[in-house]
């Protein structure tokens, strides 16, 4: 019971998730969507960054490979978006065990991952603003071709909306199995002590490529998701530093290497930029991005477990203080 | 393809190449220096560059002062700027995990970028000067004097930076602390200190950055971005912490720049530098000169 329990807990609540649509307006529904499809990224991320502990600032680069490919496969060959998906999925897989490959394959780490693959995700924007194949600076337009599943495409946000719950909820369910598994207690020990990890015969190179693939390919996904849901694709805006900042700072501020964090983070941030956004866009361009860097910086400071973590802590405090407990739990690994 | 190998183009873009490398490497000791004494990577220092080149522009075009003149400004400036941005973010966490605090400049990086957008609009800025005219003619090929006082002050600044941590106390104080940060504190030197001094020293060679960049390059609120990857690039490829790895890592993206420019047609340029990077990355993962550590 005990163990089925958060399994149970996430499909309960997407299901209730799925109730909004008759109370949200448009407006709401866009952002709801918003917050799925970030949500879904930073729960990939959270793969790489939280649970193996190597913070890739450059997840950016596996939300474009999905999205520039689904958009050039479907303008280019007229393909349905579910081609490019497996495409999509198999290059950012490439891409990531490449990267993942040159970093980790020395004892080269933390700050060193973090710079090579800032370093390509910007290289990327460069790259792809100059393939005039691919839109150059400007991007690429997809064009509408009507309510279809068949061409991951619908009328209105509602299609998108359930689309975005079922990829979110899968995405829990994943990170929640996956907690108890081997792979993951593999990551978890690479994060507290790479050298402990290895002397235990824990293969961490080949731990860290599979997490890099795992949460580069995740990410790829939600790329084409978000290619599908905007209908365009530009360099700056599925690849690139602030994308690949984007990302992370949901899982950071929601809780490091938890599997609610990053949803937390999302519901949390998203409306609350997109509402700055449409507030103060015109009259202070950059207000959004103003508010993410101050709570990043906050988060920094003042509460680096995020909000699972606080809320854990808080818990703890209120056990100790209600009853003695006979074994302490330990913190950061909230569900 | 149209491929150009004619050999006075090849020259002058290995002159330029030459030039724009001693600038990149200008550019980019602050960041392997904090490296090397805090293992932090400053993610801001981009955006601090930019600070720097706005503070440069607006002494030059409002103050109507000479740019070289105006180093006396942004280098202390900058150094201050440095010192209270590590006071204000850096120093209260200087406990956590330092993947925490590499978060922190990367927020305060957010930051920066977006205030400059707030403050002085989107726009491209740039200055005139007297010197902006001043070429000098080697042959056939033509060499900026302003770039080339640059390259000067590249040189000069990297060995100004070695030989303050070689010689003086507070150099010796510096490379202890980024040594055994423990054994430092027993001999009696304030770490917290010496981290300071060396942010804020990491920090102020970007106003010299910024003083000698604006009389031949642009402000505007993003220029920190590409500033910054150039930056990351050139780190990555001297070896982190390396200074002379710096310098040389700043030369060959430099000259992958230019050359690339002048051999592949307009859109691969780019791609060609970026090339160079993955490659180094390939098969010299440490760096340029730094030793294989395995």
């Amino acid at each position: 019971m005990n163990l089925k329990m958060p399994y149970i807990r996430i499909v309960v609540i997407g299901a209730l998730i799925c109730l909004l649509p008759l109370v949200l307006s448009t407006f709401y529904m866009h952002i709801a969507v918003l917050v799925l499809i970030w949500a879904f990224l930073a729960c990939a991320w959270n793969i790489i960054g939280g649970y193996a502990g190597q913070h890739s600032l450059g997840n950016g680069l596996y939300m474009g490979i999905g999205a520039y490919t689904v958009a050039y496969l479907v303008n280019r060959f007229n393909l349905t978006p579910w081609v490019g998906l497996v495409v999509a999925i198999i290059l950012s897989a490439a891409a990531a065990a490449f990267i993942g490959w040159i970093v980790f394959r020395y004892a080269l780490k933390g700050a060193y991952f973090a710079l090579v693959t800032i370093a390509l995700t910007e290289a990327a924007v460069y790259v792809v603003s100059n393939i005039p194949a691919l839109g150059g600076a400007g991007g690429m337009q997809m064009e509408y071709r009507g309510n279809s599943l068949a061409y991951m495409q619908f009328a209105g946000q509602n299609g998108y909306f359930y689309m975005g719950v079922v990829l979110v909820v899968f995405i829990l369910l994943l990170t929640q199995w996956y907690k108890r598994k081997r792979f993951f207690y593999q990551l978890i020990a690479v994060r507290e002590n790479e050298d402990a990890a290895e002397a235990l015969g824990v293969d961490t190179v080949k731990a860290k490529i599979k997490a890099n693939v795992m949460s580069g390919v995740l990410c790829a996904v939600g790329g084409v998701f978000y290619a599908q849901y905007f209908l365009y694709v530009g360099p700056r805006s599925v690849f690139g530093e602030v994308v690949s900042v984007q990302i992370l700072i949901y899982a950071i501020v929601g809780g490091l290497g938890t599997t609610w964090g990053p949803v937390v983070g999302a519901v949390l941030l998203v409306p609350l930029s997109e509402i700055t956004r449409g507030q103060l866009g015109n009259s202070f361009p950059g207000s959004q991005l103003l508010l993410y860097g101050l709570v990043m910086v906050l988060t920094m400071m003042f509460m680096p477990f995020g909000i699972m973590g606080l809320a854990d802590r808080l818990r703890q405090r209120w056990q100790h203080r209600s009853a003695t407990p006979l074994v302490d739990s330990q913190g950061g690994e909230a569900s | 393809m149209n491929l150009n190998f004619s050999g006075a183009v090849l020259s002058q873009a290995v002159a330029s190449g030459i030039m724009l490398g001693g600038l990149f490497a200008l550019m980019s000791i602050g960041l392997t220096l904090i490296w090397g004494v805090m293992k932090i990577i400053n993610f801001a220092q981009g955006e601090f560059l930019m600070v720097a080149l706005y503070l440069a522009y607006f002494l030059v075009a409002r103050g109507h002062i000479d740019p070289y003149i105006t180093i006396i400004i942004t280098v202390p400036f900058m150094f201050f700027f440095g010192i209270g941005i590590f006071r204000a973010t850096i120093s209260p966490i200087l406990k956590d995990p330092v993947m925490n605090q590499i978060m922190l400049t990367l927020g305060v990086s957010l930051i920066l970028q977006n205030l400059a957008l707030m403050l002085f609009s989107a726009n491209v800025q740039s200055v005139n000067t007297r010197y902006s005219t001043w070429n000098i003619h080697l042959g056939s090929v033509v060499i900026s004097g302003t770039q080339l006082i640059a390259l000067v002050g590249s040189v000069l600044c990297t060995l100004g930076v070695w030989y303050f941590l070689k010689t003086t106390d507070s150099g010796r104080a510096i490379r202890a602390s980024a040594q055994n940060p423990t054994a430092a504190t027993l001999m009696g030197i304030d770490v917290p200190r010496t981290y300071l001094l060396a942010f804020g020293l990491g920090s102020a060679t970007l106003g010299l950055a910024g003083s000698l960049m604006i009389p031949f390059y642009y402000t505007s609120p993003t220029v920190g971005v590409f500033l910054g990857l150039i930056m990351f690039i050139v780190v990555v490829l001297g070896g982190m912490g390396n200074l002379l790895g710096c310098f040389v890592g700043g030369l060959v993206i430099g000259l992958a720049e230019t050359v690339g420019a002048a051999v592949f047609p307009g859109s691969l340029a780019r791609v060609f530098t970026f090339s160079i990077f993955i490659i180094f990355l390939l098969f010299r993962p440490q760096g340029v000169l730094s030793k294989r550590q395995t």
